[in-house]
């Protein structure tokens, strides 16, 4: 794709050591966000999401081994940056971050203004924070309440996380997310705790944020129906490996790896039979070679297990990583 | 299909808090379930739908009696099972059983699997030890799990595996009513569909009726026959499944099915009109108690409770204007 991206995972390849030895969680991880654009990452439970979105972070556990890959932030190698750095300059700054529970995410003791005054000062420098800087991120942070939706901003910032509702607790951290102007804000389910009608609300709010704030977004979630209601373009995952992405119309109503149609297949809204897909996923302490999904897959071959498949374009905006599409191969 | 019904649910209350505490105030009660009435025909799946703190799983508990009724009367084949007390309430209501929505936390970790199954038919009187195990294993493979599982313990099974264990708990009872309480959350998709694909053989192997509760209108539009929309304790509207959501006449169907995710893709985030946030069941609102979200809202619904009234094809609607507003498809369903 021809201009750059904001964030491009390139072969990412992390195993962590355990007792039983080392657990394979991410096997090879493409990942591509446009700018401005949201771009979702599905997949089931072990496929690997947190890990992919930990390493983005910066915050893999200690036992956490990077083996091969790039994460590309404006063409920067995040992977090379020192914790120091990534502390200072990249994490809540540039990349910031919307958790899944609302209610962990606030401490009960500060009030909200406390908390998310907090992130602007430590990321101002010290030339930021006289007088002067903290009116002006207290202006800032009242704009962005109001951007957020929440009635009465300036009470809001002198009131206690336990006087919010859920849905409004989520809305205060999307304005903490958006407090020092990121360039990618990470959403890790963020409507998942939330009822449909607040979940709806929610992400009209991401939607329009990222529109008005120009900010990319990664959106990691299990739902199809999520995806189809906010992202622009969606990755899928299975067992540590990205195997289908492009525009979310393409990948939800022309699924073209077996797992994305099967997986599909599964949800409620398309399901025939109700048969789900036979098999579990394989653990990373012992994952199968090649591509991981062929030990459950109706289509495998013999070549299925000898080495996982390059990405390949099979349509505007639409990757591939399958045998059963041998086009022309992007990346390995 | 005029099926017989099997369970009557008559102006159903449930009040929960309201006891005086030691020390400080008494907490206002609320009135979890206020006032609902439905009839379950047999071998159907009625689903309860609706947002947290609406009631539906306290109405769930309060079916099933280990949470008692405050008013109203509940029927089991015709005989009045309602009224007494927690102990007399479950022996009268034996026939009812409930699937727990957190499956590991239902299950004890120190306990194998047998031995959990085996606890509830001890429970119930089930003896000789022999027969308990022949039911065990009937209803362990009856959900497609081998005998040898028995042996196992909750941590060494996958969630979909701890699924089928609780579901074999509840059968092994040989219960005619389940009810199901979010019996897929936390599952992921291909695992839920076929959890789902071994409830719905369930019903027919053993002829079952299930009370299905969940707030995942995907799951319940392919399961149910019936299904009823709860909001703050009351049911605002039940129909038939295709046709509720074909054309939900209750303003707050409405909202909800426009609400849900679904897998279509061009939806437009924007076009749907979605305002505030159900209210605490502390306060709920006098008369119609969604007027405050309702985009059509009178004087009238403030003033008076709509009630739930039948219209036509089975269907039964609680909105003072659901006639002007006619039941219209929702926009993109």
């Amino acid at each position: 794709m021809s201009d750059d991206p904001v964030l491009a995972v390139d072969g990412l390849k992390i195993s962590i050591a355990t007792d039983d030895g080392p657990a394979r969680v991410l096997d090879h991880v493409d990942l591509r966000i446009p700018r401005g654009r949201i771009a979702g990452v599905v997949g089931e439970s072990g496929c690997g999401k947190s890990t992919l979105v930990r390493a983005i972070l910066g915050i893999l556990p200690r036992a956490a081994r990077v083996e091969r890959g790039r994460i590309l932030l404006g063409g920067e190698d995040l992977l090379r940056l020192s914790q120091r750095e990534l502390t200072r300059r990249i994490r809540g700054k540039e990349i910031s971050f919307v958790p899944q529970d609302p209610y962990l995410a606030l401490n009960p003791v500060f009030t909200v203004g406390t908390q998310l005054l907090e992130i602007m000062r430590w990321h101002a420098g010290a030339g930021g924070n006289g007088d002067a800087g903290r009116r002006g991120h207290r202006a800032r942070l009242v704009d962005l309440l109001r951007a957020v939706q929440i009635p009465d901003p300036e009470v809001a910032l002198e009131r206690y996380p336990h006087q919010f509702s859920g849905g409004q607790r989520q809305r205060l951290l999307i304005a903490g997310a958006l407090a020092c102007r990121p360039r990618l804000v990470i959403a890790d389910e963020p409507t998942s705790a939330l009822d449909v009608t607040t979940q709806l609300q929610i992400l009209r709010l991401l939607r329009d944020l990222a529109t008005r704030f120009g900010v990319s977004m990664l959106f990691v979630t299990h739902d199809f129906g999520v995806v189809a209601q906010l992202c622009d373009e969606v990755m899928v995952m299975y067992a540590g490996q990205s195997v289908e992405a492009g525009r979310t119309a393409e990948i939800l109503d022309r699924p073209r790896h077996p797992y994305t149609q099967m997986l599909i297949a599964c949800h409620p809204d398309r399901a025939r039979d109700l048969t789900g897909i036979p098999g579990t996923v394989a653990s990373p302490l012992a994952p199968p070679p090649g591509c991981r999904f062929h030990p459950r897959c109706p289509s495998a071959r013999a070549v299925c297990s000898a080495a996982r498949p390059g990405a390949v374009v099979e349509a505007a905006g639409h990757e591939v990583s399958c045998v059963l599409y041998p086009g022309p191969s992007l990346r390995g | 299909m005029a099926e017989r019904v099997i369970l009557e649910v008559e102006n159903l209350e449930t009040r929960l808090g309201g006891e005086r505490r030691l020390l400080g105030r008494a907490r206002p009660p609320v009135r979890a379930v206020a006032g609902v009435s439905l009839a379950l025909r047999e071998n159907e799946i009625l689903g309860i739908v609706g947002e947290s703190g609406c009631g539906k799983s306290t109405l769930g508990r309060t079916i099933l009696g280990i949470q008692r009724e405050t008013a109203g009367t509940i029927r089991l084949d015709g005989r009045t099972v309602s009224g007494l007390g927690p102990r007399e309430a479950r022996r009268a209501r034996r026939d009812i059983q409930y699937l727990h929505q957190d499956a590991a936390a239902a299950l004890d970790p120190w306990w194998s699997i047998g031995r959990s199954l085996e606890e509830a038919l001890v429970i119930s009187g089930v003896g000789p030890r022999a027969e308990r195990r022949a039911r065990i294993d009937r209803m362990l493979a009856a959900v497609g799990l081998e005998p040898a599982l028995r042996r196992r313990y909750p941590h060494e099974l996958s969630g979909g595996q701890l699924r089928r264990v609780t579901l074999a708990r509840v059968l092994v009872l040989a219960p005619r009513i389940v009810i199901l309480d979010e019996p897929t959350s936390g599952l992921d998709l291909s695992v839920q569909a076929t959890v789902l694909g071994l409830i719905r053989a369930l019903l027919t192997e053993f002829r079952l009726t299930y009370l299905f509760i969940s707030h995942d209108l995907s799951v319940v539009r392919q399961m149910c026959d019936r299904i009823a929309i709860m909001y703050l304790g009351r049911i605002v509207e039940l129909a038939d499944a295709r046709r509720l959501f074909e054309t939900p006449a209750h303003p707050y169907t409405r909202m909800l099915l426009e609400a849900a995710p679904r897998l279509a893709t061009g939806q437009d985030l924007g076009a749907l009109p979605i305002h505030g946030e159900p209210p605490s069941p502390t306060a709920v609102p006098s008369g119609c108690a969604f007027r405050t979200r309702c985009p059509h809202a009178v004087a009238l619904c403030a003033e008076a409770l709509p009630e739930l009234e039948p219209v036509a094809d089975g269907r039964a609607v609680a909105c003072h204007r659901w006639r002007d507003l006619g039941a219209a498809p929702v926009a993109s369903a």
